[in-house]
C-alpha cells in the first residue's frame, strides 16, 4: 500500500474519530434527553461516514476492487437513524410533555400525538 | 400488463442494486438472480402499497442528495462546536413548528428524514393533519431563520421533486 493511501485512510479515521468522540462527549454534557438526542444523528453522519471511506479507500488500495458494501451500510444508516430519533422524540413528547408546552402548529388540527387526524383522510381509514 | 408485472419499477431497481451490491461482485449470475429478486418481491407485495409515488424530475434529486450531504458536514463541524466550547447554560434549544406545503407522505418523509440527519436539528411530530412538522433545534438564537432555510434549502426541491 502506497504512502498516500494510508495518509487518506489515516486522516479519514482520525476525522471519524474526533466526531464520535464529540458525540458521545455530548451525552455526558447536555442536559435532557431531546438535547441528548441531537449526539447519536452526528455520531451517526461523520463519524461513521468517514470509517466508511476509510475503509473503502482500504480495500481499493489492498485488492484494487471496489467495494461497495460501504455505500450500502450508509444508506441502511439515512434509512434507519431519523426514524428512531423520531420514534425517541415521540415517546418522550407523550411521556413527559403537554400539548401547551409546545408551539402551536398554526393549523387546524394539533399535533399528532394530542390530536386525531381529520376524518376521511388516510390514517383514520379501517386497513 | 407492464402495471401488473412491474408495479414498482424504482424499487425493483434498487432491488437490484442492493442485491449486486451485497454480493459485493458484478457478475452475469448476480445481475440474473438480483433481477429475479428485483421483479418478484414487488409482485409479490404489490397488494399491500397499491399506489405509486409520483416522481417528477429525478435528476433533481443527485442535486438534493448533494445539497445534504454538504449541509451534513457543515451542520456536523457547527454542532461539534457547540457541544465542545459552549458552556451548558448557554445552549438554548428550541421547538419550532415549520409549515409545510407537501402533500404525498413519501415527499413528507424524505424532508423529516433530512432534517434529522441534518445535525443540530430533529425532527419530532407531525401535525394531525401533516401540515406542519415540529422540529427541535439544539441550539439557536433565530427560529425564524431556521425555519426559513428548511423551507428555502430542502423543501423548495423536495417540492419540485415530488409534484
Amino acid at each position: 500500500m502506497n504512502f498516500l493511501a494510508e495518509l487518506l485512510i489515516s486522516i479519514f479515521l482520525v476525522i471519524s474519530g474526533i466526531f464520535g468522540f464529540v458525540g458521545s462527549y455530548g451525552l455526558i454534557k447536555l442536559k435532557d434527553s431531546l438535547q441528548r438526542l441531537h449526539a447519536p444523528t452526528k455520531a451517526t453522519t461523520l463519524g461513521v461516514g468517514g470509517v466508511l471511506i476509510a475503509s473503502m479507500i482500504y480495500f481499493y488500495a489492498k485488492t484494487g476492487h471496489v467495494s461497495v458494501h460501504e455505500l450500502l451500510i450508509s444508506m441502511f444508516l439515512f434509512l434507519t437513524a431519523p426514524i428512531t430519533a423520531n420514534f425517541i422524540a415521540k415517546a418522550y413528547i407523550a411521556r413527559n410533555m403537554r400539548a401547551q408546552d409546545l408551539p402551536s402548529s398554526h393549523g387546524a388540527f394539533g399535533w399528532s400525538v394530542y390530536d386525531d387526524p381529520p376524518a376521511g383522510s388516510p390514517d383514520t381509514r379501517d386497513i | 400488463m407492464f402495471r401488473r408485472l412491474v408495479p414498482h419499477p424504482i424499487l425493483s431497481l434498487v432491488l437490484v442494486f442492493v442485491w449486486i451490491g451485497l454480493v459485493n461482485k458484478f457478475t452475469l449470475g448476480n445481475l440474473i438472480l438480483g433481477t429475479v429478486i428485483g421483479l418478484s418481491i414487488p409482485m409479490i407485495t404489490a397488494a399491500y402499497w397499491p399506489n405509486r409515488p409520483k416522481i417528477q424530475r429525478p435528476f433533481k434529486i443527485a442535486e438534493y442528495v448533494l445539497v445534504v450531504l454538504w449541509d451534513i458536514i457543515v451542520a456536523n463541524v457547527q454542532v461539534a462546536m457547540i457541544i465542545l466550547f459552549k458552556r451548558e447554560p448557554n445552549i438554548r434549544s428550541q421547538w419550532i413548528p415549520v409549515p409545510i406545503e407537501l402533500k404525498s407522505a413519501e415527499a413528507i418523509t424524505v424532508l423529516a428524514g433530512t432534517i434529522t440527519m441534518t445535525p443540530g436539528t430533529v425532527s419530532a411530530m407531525l401535525s394531525a393533519d401533516c401540515n406542519s412538522i415540529l422540529v427541535h433545534c439544539l441550539h439557536t438564537d433565530d427560529p425564524d431563520a431556521v425555519r426559513d432555510e428548511i423551507k428555502s434549502r430542502y423543501e423548495r426541491r423536495l417540492l419540485e421533486i415530488f409534484p
